[in-house]
């Protein structure tokens, strides 16, 4: 039985669930308290990586260098992972600090269809005999053929896996199944697979991408993420347990960091509400979702109206701007009737 | 009345669409259109047209230096590098398009007439072109700004290879360029590349932290700016009007391409080769029709 890798990125993309503001505290406690359990690296920073603190995708509270040395500190027996999208952080202004802070494993990520864009990054990486996983994001825009190409691309520049990332949290489990089982039979990498719960589905998409061939399982503790949250770690190590497949996690002191560590930093009512489920309906990255209510909160308009026009778009990540335009059109719209 | 000679380096798409935007201009003509790839359909297509073309590059340009006013530089950074000894001894101005911090920082709209002064002036980055001169005039207004934050989105299809292989010294050209033209400490910048069909047009907000502004001259200095850049660069156009949300000013504006050579969705290229253009006209109005 093969062996999941399990990718902790509850001090990653859970920093989206609180507007960028995690405290060197939170930080600090979770590092400390979930080192060891059994997770194959913890990421941590901003919930778009490293270089995306910004007006568009949110300003971090802290800066995103202390955030690794804070994590480096308290992590003895887990690796610290860093995170990078393309065309947001730099080798220079980001990569280098990174390493310097001791970030061992990198994501680098890009749009799925744009894999060539992360070459001197991974090659880079590479070169400093540094581990790298590639990243896929909004692969639900893509053929599983073109994915594949991309894929096969990240591989070229050397990197260890790829990690598709479905950030709108529009799958199905057939469309899982079908990609991931169809790159699993073309790659020699390992696979990866992060999931949202926009449909309530996080797990149940992991778990399928397990079967069908991924082997890194990204996600988070309790579901802390953007959007409607993430794959919850801690239930799918157990539905793992339960069917005998060892991913080597301590389910127990998982649980329990979940509940004393990482309940209290989420101040939600229920991540799958109204407005996640439209975002994912219409494909829409989970990123935007404080914007977009904050947006329709200042234009009087419908969150649920900017997502579905935002979905016909088809805005990729990192796009937040246009959330603007649309919230002035929609309203314009509005006035004239 | 003669003709500014223009020397063309590099004989790619962009190198080409300068080529198409010169034959629409009355004040320059292209002299030497030299590349080095053998095969390019470019060269066969303005060759076919009575253009001189050349494969041996900067060579050619020494061999027909005294048929060349303006040498553009079109080919790539290293390329750029390689060369640049070549062209200072050559003496003609130059208009450098590729990323390198070589040459006087310009945007036409801020610092232009002062810019033919120089020997060699350097176009920024497309970003820069879009971005620059609205962060520049917001500062005219003397309002005080802590913060100025640029996004520009690109269609894939516009994205060649060297603008892939490059987006750190995009981002870092950019950011850099802005910082020296506001004298903004922070300044940071981003690019996205959108893969959608059709092609999306490019498009770049511009994010302002401002503590103390006024609202109402903000937005009549963006108007004018915008109609100012418009001259030289005809897609140029604000599509989201200056807005507040607490302390911080948006601005997004969108730039389709002339379709010269380029398609239309490519407003990318086409803004940093009308900033070429307008640069190569402003030398000869102001240095060569004088020096004649």
């Amino acid at each position: 039985m093969r062996q999941p890798l399990i990718f902790d990125s509850t001090l990653r993309d859970g920093s989206h669930a609180v507007k960028q503001n995690l405290t060197e505290k939170q930080i600090r406690e979770y590092c400390k308290a979930i080192d060891g359990c059994g997770n194959y690296v913890c990421i941590v920073g901003h919930g778009n990586g490293l270089g995306a603190s910004s007006i568009q995708m949110g300003l971090s509270g802290l800066d995103e260098i202390d955030m690794l040395k804070i994590a480096r500190e308290e992590l003895k027996k887990t690796s610290l992972g860093a995170f990078i999208t393309v065309g947001f952080g730099t080798i220079k202004n980001q990569i280098i600090p990174a390493i310097e802070a001791g970030a061992t494993i990198f994501c680098v990520a890009c749009h799925c269809t744009e894999a060539d864009t992360t070459k001197p990054h991974i090659s880079y990486l590479v070169s400093k005999g540094i581990e790298v996983y590639g990243v896929l994001m909004m692969y639900h825009m893509a053929s599983k053929e073109r994915l594949l190409d991309e894929a096969k691309k990240i591989e070229s520049y050397g990197a260890k896996g790829v990690i598709l990332m479905d950030s709108a949290g529009t799958s199905t489990l057939e469309k899982v199944k079908d990609v991931v089982g169809y790159l699993s039979s073309e790659l020699n990498i390992t696979i990866g697979f992060h999931s949202h719960n926009n449909f309530g589905m996080a797990v149940a998409l992991s778990y399928v991408a397990y079967q069908s061939g991924a082997d890194i399982m990204d996600g988070t503790l309790r579901g802390f993420g953007s959007g409607a949250g993430n794959c919850q770690l801690e239930a799918l190590v157990a539905l793992f347990e339960k069917e005998g497949i060892k991913s080597g996690v301590n389910l127990k002191k998982m649980l329990e960091v979940s509940e004393k560590i990482v309940q209290p930093m989420w101040e939600y009512k229920t991540p799958v509400n109204d407005i996640s489920i439209v975002s994912g309906y219409a494909g829409v990255v989970s990123t935007v979702k404080h914007k977009v209510l904050k947006i329709a909160q200042e234009y009087h308009v419908s969150g649920s109206d900017i997502f579905l026009e935002l979905g016909k778009r088809n805005v990729i990540a990192g796009e937040d701007d246009v959330i603007l335009e649309v919230a002035e059109k929609l309203k314009s719209k509005m006035l004239s009737h | 009345m003669i003709r500014a000679k223009i020397g063309i380096l590099g004989t790619g798409n962009i190198g080409t669409d300068l080529l198409m935007k010169i034959l629409n201009t009355k004040s320059l003509e292209c002299t030497i259109f030299a590349g080095h790839n053998p095969d390019s359909a470019n060269i066969k297509m303005v060759s076919d047209m009575g253009i001189c073309t050349s494969v041996d590059g900067i060579e050619a340009l020494v061999k027909y230096q005294n048929s060349i006013d303006i040498i553009i530089d079109a080919t790539s950074a290293k390329a750029h590098l390689h060369h640049n000894k070549m062209l200072e001894s050559l003496g003609k101005y130059v208009i450098n398009l590729t990323p390198t911090e070589t040459g006087k920082k310009c945007v036409p709209y801020i610092n232009g007439d002062e810019c033919v002064r120089c020997r060699e002036v350097n176009m920024i980055t497309c970003g820069g072109q879009a971005t620059i001169p609205l962060a520049y005039a917001v500062l005219q207004t003397g309002c005080n700004v802590s913060y100025i934050e640029t996004v520009s989105t690109i269609s894939a299809k516009s994205a060649g290879k060297a603008t892939r292989e490059n987006i750190d010294e995009f981002i870092e050209t950019t950011s850099g360029a802005m910082k020296m033209f506001t004298g903004v400490d922070k300044t940071k910048s981003i690019m996205i590349i959108n893969p959608n069909e059709p092609p999306v047009n490019m498009r770049n907000t511009i994010y302002f932290q401002i503590d103390q502004g006024d609202f109402r001259e903000i937005c009549e200095i963006v108007g004018r700016t915008e109609l100012q850049v418009k001259k030289y660069v005809p897609g140029y156009k604000i599509i989201v009007e200056p807005s507040f949300i607490d302390n911080i000013l948006a601005i997004t504006v969108e730039v389709s391409g002339n379709g010269d050579f380029l398609p239309e969705y490519a407003g990318n290229l086409d803004i940093i080769t009308c900033a070429a253009i307008e640069m190569a006209e402003k030398y000869y109005n102001n240095v060569l029709i004088k020096e004649r």
